[in-house]
C-alpha cells in the first residue's frame, strides 16, 4: 500500500520554526461575523447569491456509479478504484473519508478529469448534470472545470504561484473561465477575496503569496476555487496543512459561502469527526473501494462495516479518554522486566524551571543588529515518574523549542533543566554522554527521522554500539528483543528504511529509542505524520511500553485529541508561554482560558455524541 | 449483494441510503503489516538493480570495457609498437591500407591503427584519475565547509570562489609548463584546478542532509561530530556528487585531447589522440580520414563515460524513482 507523501508533512516542515510570519487579525472572527460580512458584500455586489443553477435540488448533480479506476505502472495494470459509487445533491456537502492510498483523492480528481496521466476510467460512469465527463473531450472537461467544478486543493503552500501577485492569480480564473475581464475582472477579484474573508481585500490583492499567512493563503485559494460560481466544489483535505483554530475557521467559512452560494461539496478529508460535523452524507473508503456509505451521523454512531468501526474507535477527535494499558489489566511481571533501580532516582524524573530561549533573527548584513525573538518564555514544569505530559500548542508556539532543551541540545538562554535533580546544563561532556542513555528523542517526520541508508539491524543496534555494547551477538539480542516490543517481526533487521512504512518506520524510531533503556523519551509530534489507525496502534503501543517500562514522557503536539489520549498532565503554550497547565482530565473538563477553550472547541467532531441521536 | 437499510426517510435520497459493502468483499488487513515476502533492499542495491536494467548503462559499460582493456594492455590489440624504434618509415608516408595496416599512414608514414589503440592510454588515465582527484578533493573540501558552517565555510567557499574564477584550460597551459608532463602530473594539475564544482555541490548536499532527524536523532545518542559526518551524513551526501563526477569524466578528457591539440599538453613522444587529430590537419586535403580515427576513437569513448554517467544519475537520483 503505498503512502501519500504530501499528506501532513506538508506542513510540518514549517510547522516548528519560530515564526515571524504576520498573524491574520480576521482568522480570530467567529462564524457569526463572516456569515454577516458575507452578506453585505452580497447586498453591496449586486448579489450573486441563492439558487444561481437553475438544477432541481431533488435530482442527482453528480452520480459516481461503479467506478473502476486504474493505473498503469512498471509493474502492470493496478486497480486504485473498484465499483466505487457515490452520489452529490445540489447545495450538499458530501464527505469522502479514508486512510492514504485508499483511493478517496484518485475518485474525487477523475470527477474533474486531473487523472495522473498514467490513469484512466476503466469502468462504471461519472455523470454531472446529465453529462458522463468520464466520457467527454478535453476540452469539455476544461470548459466544466472552474465554470461548474471548482477545487480547493490540500496545501496552501505549493498551490500559488509564488512570483505572481494574489489578484492576478485569481483574475486569471475569472479569464480562463470568461466570468469578467478586465477592470471588471480587478474589480470582482477584490470581492471575491472579501467573500473569502480577508480583510482590506484591496491592497491584499496586490501582495504576494509569501506576504500571505498559511490561512489567508488557503482563502485566496477557496477565492479562486469559487471564482466562477462552480455548482460543484470539492476541496480535497482543504485545511489539514493548518492550525486547528485556524482549521475551524476556514471551515466555517466555507460552510457560509457554499451554503449562500447554493454550491455543493466533495469533501476529501482523512479525519472521521471533521468529516461527520461538516458533511451530511459520508462515503468512506479502503483499499479502493467504498465500503460504507450513509448518513454522517447514522454513520458514525451506527457503523455496519468492520473497517468503519475500527476507523471510528481509532479516531482520536472522537475519543473521549486516556487510552489505558492492556497491561494495567494483567497482575504478573512484564516479560522485559523492570529495569533495575539505580541510585539517584527520584521521582521527579525533569524539572524545567523557568526555561527561557531567545533567538536572534539576523537581518541581512553583519552589522545590522539581530533581532531578539523570544521563542520560549518562561517554561517551568515537572515531569513525574511514568506519567507523561502533554505539551500542546499550534505552530510557532515553542513547544518544539522546549523538547531542544529538554534533550539538552540547544542550551536555554536563562533557566535550568533538572534531570534527577542535577542541572544538565553544568554537566561535562562525560557526563552528558551518560545521561544521554537516560533521555532519547522520537521525531515527528518518518521520513527523515532514521537514516535510509542504514538497514534496520545497523539502525537500533547503533545506540547500542555507541554506548559500548562490545559484542555483535549480544546487540543482536537485544535488536530482536527490541523489534519484538515495537510489535514488529525479527526479520525486519535485514530490510531499510525505504521498504517500510511511515507507521512502521516511527515504531523503528522508538526501537532505538529505547535501545539503550531510557527512562525518559521525548516524542516530538512522534505520531502526527500518520494515518488514523496507524496512529492509534502507535499510541497504543507507546502506552503499553510505558507501562512495562516504567517510562515517562515529555509528548509534544499540535493536537489536542491525542493529548487526551496519552497525557495525564496537559501544558499549553501559546506563542512561547505557558496559558494553562494541569491534569489532563481538569484542562479538558473546565479550560481556564479562553486559548485553550478555541483550541478544545477546535477539535472537529469533538461535539458529536457517538450514543443517542441528533446534535 | 447490497444491503440498504431506510432510516430518516426525509433526509435520504436516491443514492443515498446507509450503503454497507459486503464484508468478504474488503477483506479487513491487519493495520500497517509488514510484508515480509519480498526480498530486503537497500538504496544501494536497489540502484544497482535499476543500472542493469538500463539499456543505456549496458551499452556504455561494454564500450568503457573495451576502451579500459585497450588502454591497459594495447600490445593485445596491435601487433605493432608504435614507441618502437623504426616505426614509422617516411617511405610509407599516406601509404594506403593493407594487410596488417588497416587504417594505412600517417604523414610520418607510422602506422595509424596501432597509434589509435595506443592513444587511449593517456586519455583513460587523465579522464579516470582526473575524476577520482576531483572526487576527493573536491568532495572533502565541500563536506567540510559544509559540515562545519560558519567562518571555515567562509573561507572554504572563498577559497573555492578564487579558484573557480581560472580558467581550467588556461591554468593547465600556464602550471603545464612547469613540469614535465606525462599523462599522471597532467591529471594532477587538472585535480588542482578542477575540484571547485564538486566542492560546491559537496557543500550543498552535506548541507541538505544535515538538517535531518535522523541526525539529530544520533546527536542526542551523544554520536561525537566526525561520527556523524563519516557515518551518517558522507554516505547519504555521495550519490550526487558521484553522479557529477562521473559525468565530468567525458570532460577531462575532451581537455587532455585539447591540450595535446594544442601541443601543450602531453610531450610529443607521447602517443595521444588529441596530437594526432593536430598532425591529421595538414592532410586534411589529401587524407581526411586520417582525422576520422583518432577523433571516432575520442568521440566514442567519451560518449560511452557520458552516458555512463547519465545511467548512473538515473538510479541514484530519487526523484526518479518510482516507488
Amino acid at each position: 500500500m503505498s503512502y501519500d507523501p504530501n499528506f501532513p508533512h506538508a506542513s510540518s516542515e514549517y510547522a516548528e520554526e519560530p515564526t515571524t510570519e504576520p498573524t491574520d487579525p480576521r482568522d480570530e472572527d467567529s462564524a457569526e461575523e463572516a456569515q454577516e460580512r458575507l452578506s453585505q458584500v452580497h447586498a453591496t455586489a449586486g448579489g450573486t447569491s441563492g439558487a444561481v443553477h437553475g438544477w432541481d435540488p431533488d435530482r442527482p448533480l453528480l452520480e459516481v456509479t461503479d467506478l473502476d479506476i486504474t493505473f498503469t505502472t512498471s509493474g502492470g495494470e493496478v486497480p486504485a478504484v473498484r465499483g466505487a459509487n457515490l452520489t452529490v445533491y445540489p447545495g450538499q456537502t458530501v464527505a469522502i473519508v479514508g486512510e492514504s492510498g485508499s483511493g478517496k483523492t484518485t475518485t474525487a480528481m477523475s470527477v474533474a478529469g486531473l487523472l495522473a496521466s498514467n490513469g484512466r476510467v476503466s469502468g462504471g460512469s461519472i455523470v454531472f448534470q446529465d453529462e458522463d465527463v468520464s466520457k467527454a473531450s478535453g476540452k469539455r472537461i476544461r470548459q466544466l472545470r472552474g465554470d461548474e467544478i471548482g477545487m480547493v486543493p490540500q496545501d496552501p503552500m505549493s498551490n500559488l504561484n509564488p512570483l505572481w501577485k494574489i489578484g492576478f492569480q485569481i483574475k486569471e480564473s475569472l479569464t480562463a473561465n470568461k466570468v469578467a475581464k478586465g477592470k471588471a475582472a480587478d474589480k470582482r477579484v477584490v470581492e471575491l477575496l472579501e467573500e473569502a474573508g480577508l480583510p482590506d481585500a484591496a491592497r491584499r490583492a496586490k501582495q504576494y503569496p509569501h506576504e500571505f499567512s498559511g490561512g489567508m493563503r488557503q482563502r485566496a485559494l477557496i477565492a479562486m476555487g469559487l471564482a466562477a460560481r462552480p455548482s460543484l466544489l470539492i476541496a480535497d483535505e482543504p485545511t489539514s496543512a493548518l492550525d486547528v483554530t485556524v482549521q475551524r475557521q476556514i471551515l466555517d467559512h466555507l460552510d457560509v459561502l457554499t451554503g449562500q452560494l447554493g454550491i455543493a461539496v466533495l469533501l476529501i478529508t482523512h479525519d472521521l469527526g471533521l468529516a461527520a460535523e461538516r458533511a451530511q452524507h459520508l462515503v468512506v473508503m479502503y483499499r479502493g473501494q467504498v465500503v460504507e456509505s450513509g448518513p454522517a451521523l447514522e454513520i458514525l454512531q451506527n457503523p455496519q462495516h468492520p473497517y468503519t468501526q475500527r476507523l471510528i474507535a481509532a479516531a482520536p477527535s472522537l475519543s473521549s479518554q486516556r487510552m489505558v494499558s492492556s497491561l494495567h489489566n494483567r497482575d504478573e511481571e512484564p516479560a522485559g522486566g523492570r529495569q533495575p533501580a539505580r541510585a539517584g532516582r527520584t521521582d521527579d524524573v525533569i524539572v524545567a524551571e523557568n526555561l527561557t530561549r531567545v533567538f536572534d533573527i539576523r537581518g541581512g548584513a553583519p552589522w545590522v543588529k539581530a533581532a531578539p525573538f523570544t521563542a520560549v518564555d518562561d517554561v517551568s514544569f515537572t515531569l513525574k515518574r511514568g506519567t507523561t505530559l502533554g505539551i500542546v500548542g499550534e505552530s510557532g508556539s515553542g513547544k518544539s523549542t522546549v523538547a531542544q532543551m529538554v534533550l539538552g541540545l540547544l542550551p536555554p538562554t536563562s533557566g535550568r533543566v533538572l534531570f534527577e535533580g542535577q542541572d544538565i546544563g553544568e554537566k561535562s561532556k562525560q557526563e552528558l554522554f551518560a545521561l544521554r542513555r537516560l533521555m532519547q528523542p522520537v521525531f515527528q517526520n518518518p521520513y527523515g527521522s532514521i537514516d535510509p541508508t542504514y538497514s534496520i539491524f545497523r539502525t537500533i543496534e547503533e545506540p547500542l554500539r555507541l554506548h559500548g555494547t562490545r559484542s555483535r551477538s549480544e546487540r543482536e539480542i537485544r535488536v530482536r528483543e527490541l523489534l519484538d516490543q515495537v510489535a514488529l517481526p525479527a526479520a525486519t533487521m535485514q530490510r531499510y528504511p525505504n521498504e517500510l512504512s511511515g507507521g512502521q518506520r516511527q515504531r523503528i524510531a522508538v526501537a532505538r529509542a529505547l535501545a539503550l533503556r531510557p527512562e525518559v523519551l521525548v516524542l516530538d509530534e512522534a505520531v502526527s505524520a500518520l494515518d488514523v489507525l496507524v496512529q492509534d496502534q502507535v499510541l497504543a503501543l507507546l502506552n503499553d511500553l510505558q507501562a512495562e517500562l516504567d517510562l515517562s514522557y515529555v509528548f509534544i503536539t499540535h493536537d489536542l485529541a491525542v493529548v487526551r489520549q496519552i497525557a495525564d498532565r496537559t501544558m499549553v503554550m501559546e506563542t512561547g508561554r505557558v496559558v494553562e497547565h494541569g491534569a489532563t482530565e481538569e484542562v479538558f473538563r473546565s479550560p481556564q482560558q479562553e486559548y485553550t477553550r478555541r483550541l478544545l472547541d477546535a477539535i472537529p467532531g469533538g461535539s458529536i455524541p457517538l450514543a443517542g441521536s441528533g446534535r | 449483494m447490497t444491503h440498504a437499510s431506510e432510516t430518516g426517510g426525509a433526509t435520504t435520497r436516491r443514492g443515498q441510503t446507509h450503503f454497507v459493502a459486503p464484508v468478504d468483499e474488503t477483506p479487513l488487513q491487519a493495520v500497517d503489516a509488514l510484508n515480509t515476502d519480498v526480498k530486503p533492499r537497500s538504496l544501494w542495491s536497489q540502484a544497482w538493480r535499476d543500472l542493469r536494467r538500463n539499456p543505456m548503462f549496458i551499452i556504455s559499460a561494454v564500450l568503457i570495457a573495451v576502451v579500459v582493456a585497450v588502454a591497459a594492455l594495447p600490445q593485445l590489440f596491435s601487433d605493432l609498437d608504435p614507441y618502437a624504434p623504426g616505426a614509422c618509415q617516411l617511405s610509407n608516408s599516406y601509404g594506403d591500407p593493407s594487410p596488417g595496416h588497416p587504417f594505412g599512414f600517417d604523414q610520418q608514414g607510422c602506422d595509424v591503427y596501432s597509434r589509435v589503440i595506443y592513444g587511449a592510454r593517456p586519455s583513460v588515465i587523465v579522464g579516470v584519475v582526473t575524476t577520482l582527484g576531483v572526487f576527493l578533493l573536491g568532495g572533502l573540501i565541500g563536506a567540510l565547509a559544509g559540515w562545519f558552517g560558519g567562518w571555515i565555510d567562509a573561507i572554504l567557499s572563498r577559497v573555492t570562489d578564487v579558484f573557480f574564477a581560472i580558467p581550467l584550460i588556461l591554468a593547465a597551459i600556464v602550471v603545464g609548463q612547469l613540469f614535465a608532463l606525462n599523462a599522471l602530473t597532467l591529471a594532477m594539475i587538472l585535480v588542482l584546478f578542477g575540484w571547485t564544482a564538486i566542492a560546491r555541490i559537496a557543500r550543498g548536499s552535506v548541507m541538505s542532509v544535515m538538517n535531518s532527524e535522523f541526525i539529530t536523532a544520533s546527536k542526542a545518542l551523544g554520536a561525537s561530530s566526525s561520527q556523524n559526518l563519516f557515518r551518517h551524513v558522507v554516505p547519504n551526501a555521495v550519490a550526487p556528487v558521484i553522479v557529477t563526477a562521473m559525468v565530468n569524466l567525458g570532460m577531462y578528457i575532451v581537455l587532455e585531447a585539447t591540450l595535446s591539440f594544442l601541443g601543450v599538453g602531453l610531450p610529443e613522444s607521447t602517443i595521444s589522440w588529441g596530437a594526432d587529430i593536430s598532425n591529421a590537419q595538414t592532410g586534411l586535403y589529401t587524407r581526411p580520414e586520417l582525422l576520422f580515427y583518432p577523433s571516432g576513437a575520442l568521440a566514442i569513448t567519451i560518449l560511452s563515460f557520458i552516458m555512463l554517467g547519465d545511467a548512473v544519475r538515473d538510479a541514484l537520483d530519487p526523484k526518479t524513482k518510482k516507488r
